[in-house]
């Protein structure tokens, strides 16, 4: 993974809301096509930390830069190569499977002729193209997900965010979505990944753990069990979160 | 007489069927868990039972009154938390809390008490003086929570609490939900987490709108079939693909740093020899393991689709 080039990199970022610091100095380096997880107690400062990264909110103190964009001057530019996807929001499910697709692909800016294209490869690596016009809400979830995904990389981007993404899902589908994960990584996609599932904690190649805005660990999950000489890591974010 | 007695329940919405057909009882005291994904049907099912939805067929009791007829007394003996539980945003935390006890017309001495538990597992002392719409997801999630578990009703219905709450806070909220359900209360919970099951006396398993198991957790795992055996090795995705053309094999799941296979007819030791030569370093340790909750219903899935 080190030869491959920095596509996320952080130092010292910081962010306060008034007396209030959400995250604290965090330093990390993201490598391309890694699947790098953000875990941390509820509050702990991560989607704060994800809002920094995807230009939607500026730092108070540190460096960062995703995709070689700076996260000050080019949030911009950050928005338009960063995917984010999350199991709550993310596709209209008053809109056709078409619909969608054309509206992401139109909120990134990709040309009629690019959509289109974008539209049918989507369509045949869903396995959704005869499903085109029904309504996303009638979606299984599993497809939904899949769709979702789909959605969030319409416009190529180096980087991706999966804020919880299998919250709710059937084990079955979530087992498949990891699949799709591991399958974006592999195309050199950066992959942000927040769980609550400390399953899919063992399944990221690092994982980083926050608590109360720091970063409080940053390594393999086998390296980790290692250091703090746990089994699991339900384990280790137990008893990491449980010594705050 | 049951806390909760649902007779064949049936409830569709246009052309889809939320609920089919489904029956069980929940006794006195216990704690009764709903497990299944999103859309499998625990929603409409638990709307039914607190008077908020008429069933199409079929029947349900709570506390021996019918849920058709019986609105007004039934509501008043069940707390309920919705998935999209309001809050009062404008309000602060600890504001939050004493309105709903307000409400909920809870007496001093235990408030003090139940306040000083529900700051411990919610983490939230700290920020009692935030606006609850200044707060991260789950913690509002957690508050919303402490909302509904302020007071003791005799049945207290709690649609997917822990969605988006971490696994730490998870495991102080099932430690607080047994110490209201020693006191006293009838706990109905549904949850999307498979392993919060071990933490139920008894479930049952949601999906696609049916029940499709029933029992104690023990219970389920005593009725799983297959023996099943719990793989370490370096390549975990190699190993998977190996196993998989393995025609004894019924199936084969990730779970976190280790791969579940069950079988259809019980592995012999020079099998497990065979396959060790076959895979190298790929499989390094492997040992007979008791199905979880998560395993049973992979398999339920499975015969269903």
């Amino acid at each position: 993974m080190n030869s491959q080039p920095v596509s996320v990199q952080t130092e010292g970022l910081t962010r306060r809301f008034g007396k209030f610091t959400a995250v604290d100095r965090v330093s990390i380096t993201v490598n391309q096509g890694e699947i790098f997880g953000f875990l941390g107690a509820n509050g702990a400062g991560k989607t704060t930390m994800i809002r920094m990264l995807c230009g939607l909110l500026k730092p108070s103190e540190g460096k960062g830069s995703v995709a070689g964009f700076d996260v000050y001057r080019q949030s911009e530019e950050i928005k338009k190569h960063i995917g984010y996807m999350s199991q709550k929001f993310s596709l209209y499910d008053d809109l056709t499977i078409t619909e969608n697709i054309e509206f992401y692909g139109g909120i990134y800016g990709l040309s009629r002729e690019a959509i289109r294209h974008r539209r049918e490869q989507l369509l045949e690596q869903t396995g959704l193209q005869d499903a085109s016009r029904k309504m996303t809400r009638d979606l299984p979830l599993g497809f939904k997900q899949r769709l979702a995904l789909g959605c969030a990389l319409l416009h190529d981007p180096p980087v991706i965010f999966l804020d919880e993404p299998t919250s709710g899902v059937d084990p079955e589908a979530r087992r498949s979505f990891w699949d799709l994960i591991y399958q974006t990584a592999d195309n050199g996609k950066t992959v942000f990944v927040t769980t609550h599932f400390m399953d899919e904690a063992e399944y990221c190649h690092r994982v980083s753990i926050m608590r109360a805005g720091q970063l409080i660990a940053l390594d393999t999950p086998g390296n980790l069990k290692k250091q703090y000489q746990q089994r699991s890591m339900q384990e280790v974010f137990v008893a990491l979160v449980e010594a705050g | 007489m049951n806390a909760i007695e649902i007779t064949n329940f049936h409830k569709s919405f246009g052309p889809v069927t939320a609920v089919d057909n489904a029956s069980l009882t929940v006794k006195p005291g216990e704690l009764f868990g709903l497990i299944g994904p999103d859309g499998a049907g625990k929603t409409t099912l638990m709307r039914a039972i607190c008077t908020l939805l008429l069933p199409d067929s079929g029947q349900i009791l709570v506390n021996g009154m019918d849920t058709t007829r019986d609105v007004g007394k039934i509501r008043a003996s069940i707390g309920y938390m919705p998935q999209r539980f309001s809050l009062y945003q404008d309000l602060s935390v600890a504001q939050n809390l004493r309105f709903f006890a307000d409400l909920f017309q809870v007496p001093p001495e235990e408030r003090t008490r139940r306040l000083e538990q529900l700051y411990q597992f919610s983490r939230l002392e700290p920020f009692r003086n935030r606006l609850a719409g200044d707060l991260s997801g789950g913690m509002k999630q957690k508050l919303a929570l402490s909302c509904a578990l302020i007071h003791t009703p005799d049945l207290l219905v709690l649609d997917e609490p822990t969605y988006g709450v971490d696994p730490v806070s998870r495991k102080e909220f099932w430690d607080i939900l047994r110490t209201i359900q020693q006191e006293g209360t009838t706990i109905l919970v549904s949850t999307a987490y498979m392993d919060e099951a071990d933490q139920c006396e008894r479930v049952a398993l949601f999906f696609r709108g049916r029940i499709a198991g029933l029992d104690t957790p023990d219970g389920l795992r005593r009725d799983y079939p297959h023996p099943l055996y719990r793989l370490e090795g370096s390549d975990l995705r190699a190993l998977r693909r190996f196993f998989q053309d393995i025609p004894t094999v019924h199936s084969i799941q990730l779970f976190g740093d280790a791969l579940h296979v069950s079988f259809a007819q019980p592995p012999q030791p020079g099998d497990w020899r065979g396959w060790q030569d076959a895979v190298g370093s790929s499989l390094s340790h492997w040992e007979a393991h008791p199905p979880t909750i998560e395993d049973i219903f992979l398999d339920l899935i499975r015969s269903a689709s």
